[in-house]
């Protein structure tokens, strides 16, 4: 097991670095001057100058990319250039919204998707696995925002129950109460995530009942309960918890398409806005949280994999 | 003892594909069920076991364990009604134990479901000594990848016995394995069944393993019985052309003749069987008879019988 931690974040850790270069060069990439296209064509020579200087361009590539990764390493990923503040002030403005989104996002994901696709397996070919699967199907085809903008008009401009759009943070006034304003958003996210792993519950459920080893187990006379839970579930869900690294992986694409349609503060609306006010060291440091945290994920994954089946060490 | 008769096994509404199957075991015994590939021998142990797949069921017949019918209950049935307590390892033993749980918890487990109250790993450390597995304090803990073929087939044998069954139903059990491990495992098994005084049903496509092993022999074809008898007349002097047929093809070391017998023709598949005797189209000696109408019952020595028209060894008033 040790080993196995060891090499699992060996690899992370190298992959972290490749990471970095790409997203280091990625400044140098842009086409033309990057000084000049962020600053724009009314920029005074004294302003390019001191630009260029702060962002130590003229220093050679090598070492522009180790004084930019030992200052990320220390927690400094550069100044916005249209907040003038630090990046990292920038991310963690929005971080607070999109960690709680991602949050409640996988506990949906994980309660209906899961406990769901167990329930369409055990009843396979009936009305209910045929309803649960059709619904699945539907979900997972229809685009997030279209969801969202259901939501909202059945959830909170026809019935008034909820919310439709911001999210005060909750250590300001109201509280835990004002994750109300999440439960839309995250729904909406939720929907195609969970119909995914909802499916592949299912079809992995379905996949493992026919194996060897389920015979077995009926055989030896246990309750058709324990077996779907003892010997079917924990080996369908080496499949589920290997896809919720991928999970994360969409969540965080669709999350910017949501935080824009609930207009929430997340760091997703963050990056759509830098994008667009070409704040190229917000997006260089919002890129490398995401790297860090898909790897953390993957991490996990990869280490809770190990502790569900113990043939993984050997291969 | 467990009885069979007139068992009939059915494809949803479509066609049998074990058709009137009768045979008995006795504690002790080892009958062996030979047949080709297809030809019903497993669809067979699976109905005895309660353990059909959703798509088949036991259209017809019986299933009786000493007094108790146990025609149409699953193995969990069997144990809440305190019968039946029959047994099955299978053919593959690499994929036939859960590869996330250590084998004490798999062994564990079927004792726990047979006796609630029994110190399960005592016992399942008397299962792994009884199937002759050496260090078995340091096995239990294994998972079933660390083992071998063999050793993991004798894992599937010690949940077998785990139950103390009356009958063992043995699903072509050695024919993944490697022939000296295969000696072993059919040691093993022959071994059990005495000590035991356990019934055994060993289906196998093999004759040397069942000239070798078995006490009686039922020889199946398409789904039916062709032959039952006892393992010595069966070898010496079979009543059916089928069962001669099957022999003929069995490798003769003495031969000179390169290359072996077979039987012409394949074997029908299930809903293309013909009329009448279902080996007819392809034996020698069917004539207008055989193909149509029941087959009668011949008999040879005792013990022996077979469905034919023109048996080969028919001894008269028998």
């Amino acid at each position: 097991m040790g080993r196995y931690v060891i090499r699992r974040t060996g690899a992370a850790i190298a992959t972290l670095i490749a990471a970095s270069i790409v997203i280091f060069a990625f400044i140098h990439l842009i086409p033309g001057d990057p000084v000049y296209v962020m600053l724009g064509d009314g920029a005074t020579p004294d302003q390019v100058a001191a630009l260029r200087d702060k962002m130590g361009l003229d220093e050679p590539l090598v070492a522009q990319y180790l004084i930019w990764a030992g200052n990320a390493l220390q927690g400094d990923l550069g100044q916005s250039i249209f907040f003038e503040t630090p990046v990292t002030q920038v991310i963690l403005a929005g971080a607070e919204t999109s960690i709680l989104l991602a949050l409640i996002t996988m506990v949906w994901i994980i309660a209906f998707g899961v406990p769901v696709g167990i329930l369409a397996a055990i009843r396979q070919g009936t009305m209910i696995d045929q309803g649960l699967s059709g619904l699945a199907m539907l979900l997972a085809s229809v685009p997030t925002f279209w969801v969202g903008l259901y939501l909202i008009l059945i959830f909170a401009a026809g019935l008034g129950w909820l919310p439709s759009s911001g999210y005060p943070s909750i250590f300001e006034q109201g509280g835990l109460a004002n994750l109300s304003y999440l439960i839309l958003p995250s729904l909406a996210l939720a929907a195609p995530n969970a119909a995914l792993i909802l499916r592949l519950t299912r079809a992995s459920m379905l996949d493992v009942a026919r194996e060897d080893y389920v015979r077995t187990a009926r055989a030896k006379g246990i309750r058709p309960s324990r077996v779907v839970l003892r010997h079917i579930l924990r080996n369908a869900l080496l499949a589920v918890v290997s896809a919720f690294g991928f999970t994360f992986a969409a969540l965080i694409s669709e999350a910017v398409v949501t935080e824009t349609v609930f207009a929430l503060p997340g760091v997703g609306r963050t990056v759509v806005q830098s994008i667009m006010r070409r704040d190229y060291p917000v997006i260089q440091g919002v890129i490398l949280v995401i790297v860090c945290m898909f790897l953390v994920i993957n991490l996990i994954v990869d280490l809770s994999y190990r502790l569900l089946d113990p043939r993984v060490e050997l291969e | 003892m467990l009885s069979v008769k007139d068992l009939v096994v059915s494809v949803g509404r479509g066609p049998d594909i074990v058709r009137n199957v009768s045979f008995r075991i006795e504690p002790g015994e080892i009958l062996g069920l030979v047949g080709e590939s297809g030809s019903g021998k497993s669809m067979t142990s699976l109905a005895l076991m309660g353990l059909l797949p959703p798509t088949l069921s036991i259209s017809g017949g019986s299933v009786m364990l000493d007094d108790t019918d146990i025609t149409y209950l699953a193995p969990y049935q069997r144990v809440r009604r305190n019968c039946g307590r029959v047994a099955m390892i299978f053919q593959e033993p690499m994929t036939s134990l859960n590869p996330v749980l250590r084998v004490g918890d798999q062994i564990e487990e079927a004792v726990q479901v047979h006796d609630p109250d029994a110190n399960a790993s005592a016992r399942a450390r008397e299962l792994l000594d009884l199937v002759r597995i050496p260090d078995a304090a340091h096995q239990l803990s294994a998972y079933p990848h660390e083992l071998s073929g063999g050793m993991r087939q004798r894992v599937m044998i010690a949940i077998a016995l785990a139950c103390r069954p009356r009958v063992l139903i043995a699903d072509e059990p050695t024919t993944a394995l490697d022939v000296t491990v295969q000696r072993q495992v059919l040691g093993l098994i022959r071994e059990l069944c005495d000590s035991l005084h356990m019934g055994v049903l060993f289906i196998t496509h093999d004759l040397g393993v069942v000239a070798q092993l078995a006490d009686r022999v039922a020889v199946m074809y398409a789904g039916e019985l062709m032959e039952t008898a006892d393992v010595g007349p069966l070898f010496r002097a079979p009543l059916h052309p089928y069962t001669a047929g099957l022999m003929a093809c069995l490798p003769n070391p003495e031969s000179d003749d390169p290359i072996m017998a077979t039987i012409p023709g394949s074997a029908p598949r299930p809903g293309e069987i013909p009329d009448g005797c279902p080996f007819a189209p392809r034996c020698d000696r069917a004539s207008a008879p055989c193909r149509s109408g029941l087959v009668p019952l011949v008999h040879g020595a005792p013990g022996q019988s077979a469905r034919c028209h023109f048996p080969l060894n028919e001894r008269a008033g028998a």
